[in-house]
């Protein structure tokens, strides 16, 4: 479903990506780990289109993606949320839902119409955050609602462009433990047919909710297989969760 | 809570036609004030709204007076069709200007607003031959609009500029409300967002800073209209500048915002400046400062969050 060739990007003299070359077939949860710096968040950026690769091909499906624009990818099915909440503080979580499903409908440049008769987005919007258990939030601006909401409704926002393959940068960054496997509940619970990568610092989430799992050093991927392959990987062992996780 | 809105909202329109009863003496600068808030509506629209900041704003103003004063000067003195045609050169050059302007933010964005108001004022300074130069454009005059004649009161000049603002008010309001007006939002909320859900902002901005230009082109016209005049002062950076101010002064994002600005603005230099020729924008500047130490979102922003306190 999503495939990078080759990928390379430097910042100067820092390599942050450096010959990604990766495959997520479709419906595969996968979890992106590795330490901090080691360009988890870039490749999201890269693939996503928010930074241009020096070289090197992003393909969705069979189609090359790499000189898109970021809008572009997510009409064609690419979406992604953010490490740290990037909301719309005085649109009510509704409003906000709202605004991403007539974005893909084509609906955002009409002028001429009240809002109001738009109900078919308003009311997909709504089925969107019920799904995620925020239909107590519907009408509050999303400033107001709990941290734990927030990244929710970053999850919502995701989900209104109706994407195939899904990026969650730390979608529990700053949730507490408990809340985030409820987090990660609703994201097992999305379609089938979605493809998910998900970044997360946290082991037991990983491995948990992944159904393969991609480490990442140094802006190269190191390796990538099972959670079971992983946790008996000698080199993850070393650079990564240590030798008393593995034991 | 919408009926009392509404019920407002109708005392307020209602309420503009009061100058024709109590203060028949001042249609004239009630006319300017209906333009002035024109103007300041169509700044709104991409401040307040889509949060691009401008300091040349009447660079789009003063082609539309021109526009209308070249009309009315070698061709018609039919004001409606002139208005028409200044709104959309005004249009035609914002959506000139957008492909640029939309690109930067903050204080790049401020430069270059300014940096375009500065080069259009100074390019028909320079084409005197047409634009009258330093003297301004003079030696037509608009008889009237629809049968009725500009009288030296300003009846009908009031009558036409409130009428248009009128309009353009129910326009920029539709706008607001409707799916384009929240994608503006949203890009004034988070611009690094929009794209993540699929938003062409660029599009949208470049579409709201032309939709503004024509609301400003249209001021501009009007203002020829009323005056039978066009001075070059139309495009400075004084009339980019104060419109910002009104602006500020009433609440931008606020629909209602601009106007209020512009009413209180005006009377105000209408007031200090007959009290003190000489330092009347002193009073204006305490004004501002006043303002924004006290009520930062502007007057209507103040008395909103007043209201929600008392709710």
């Amino acid at each position: 479903m999503l495939s990078t060739r080759n990928v390379n990007k430097k910042f100067g003299s820092l390599v942050v990506a450096d010959g990604i070359s990766l495959s997520l077939p479709k419906g595969v949860r996968y979890a992106l780990i590795g330490p901090n710096g080691a360009g988890k968040t870039t490749l999201i950026n890269l693939i996503t289109g928010m930074v241009t690769p020096d070289s090197g091909e992003i393909l969705l499906g069979e189609e090359n993606i790499t000189s898109l624009n970021p809008f572009q990818r997510v009409r064609r099915g690419l979406a992604r949320t953010f490490q740290i909440n990037t909301l719309f503080p005085h649109l009510t979580a509704l409003e906000s839902v709202t605004l991403a499903v007539l974005e893909r409908e084509g609906h955002a440049h009409n002028w001429w119409r009240a809002l109001s008769s738009f109900s078919a987005a308003t009311d997909e919007a709504a089925n969107i955050l019920k799904s995620l258990h925020l239909e107590k939030s519907l009408e509050k601006e999303t400033r107001e609602l709990a941290y734990g909401q927030q990244r929710l409704l970053e999850i919502a926002l995701a989900l209104a462009t109706r994407p195939r393959v899904l990026l969650l940068d730390e979608p529990a960054a700053g949730v507490p433990k408990g809340e985030s496997a409820e987090l990660f509940t609703a994201v097992e619970g999305l379609s089938t047919e979605l493809t998910v990568l998900f970044i997360e610092h946290d082991m037991d989430v990983v491995f948990r909710f992944a159904t393969r799992i991609l480490v990442m050093v140094g802006g190269r991927i190191l390796v990538e297989g099972t959670p079971q392959e992983i946790a008996r990987d000698e080199r993850v062992r070393e650079v990564y969760l240590g030798a008393g996780h593995a034991a | 809570m919408a009926n009392a809105k509404r019920y407002l909202e109708v005392a307020f329109w209602l309420c503009t036609l009061l100058p024709f009863v109590l203060t028949p003496s001042y249609l004239s600068l009630a006319s300017q004030i209906a333009i002035t808030a024109l103007f300041a509506l169509s700044l709104d629209l991409i401040l307040g709204y889509a949060g691009i900041v401008s300091l040349g704003h009447a660079a789009f103003f003063g082609v539309g007076a021109y526009a209308a004063g070249l009309i009315a000067k070698h061709y018609w003195t039919e004001p409606l069709s002139g208005l028409l045609i200044a709104g959309i050169l005004a249009g035609l050059l914002g959506y000139a200007l957008s492909h640029i302007v939309v690109r930067f933010r903050h204080l790049a964005l401020i430069m270059l607003t300014m940096g375009f108001g500065l080069l259009l004022h100074e390019a028909f300074n320079s084409a005197s031959a047409i634009t009258g130069g330093a003297d301004g454009l003079q030696g037509f005059r608009v008889p009237g609009v629809l049968g009725f004649k500009f009288d030296m009161f300003g009846k009908t000049a009031y009558a036409y500029a409130l009428g248009l603002l009128f309009v353009c008010f129910l326009i920029t309001r539709r706008i607001i409300h409707s799916p384009f007006g929240l994608a503006l939002r949203g890009i004034r909320e988070n611009a690094t967002r929009m794209p993540a859900i699929g938003a062409p902002s660029l599009s949208h901005l470049r579409k709201a800073y032309t939709i503004a230009a024509v609301v400003a082109g249209l001021a501009g016209a009007a203002l020829t209209h009323t005056t039978s005049t066009v001075s070059l002062e139309v495009l400075s950076f004084g009339r980019s500048a104060d419109v910002l101010v009104i602006l500020i002064l009433g609440g931008a994002g606020r629909l209602y915002g601009g106007i209020i600005g512009a009413v209180i603005y005006m009377v105000a230099r209408d007031q200090f400046s007959g009290i003190n020729p000489q330092y009347w924008y002193f009073w204006i500047g305490l004004l501002l400062v006043a303002v924004v130490m006290f009520l930062p979102n502007g007057i209507l922003g103040g008395l909103s969050a007043l209201y929600k306190k008392r709710q």
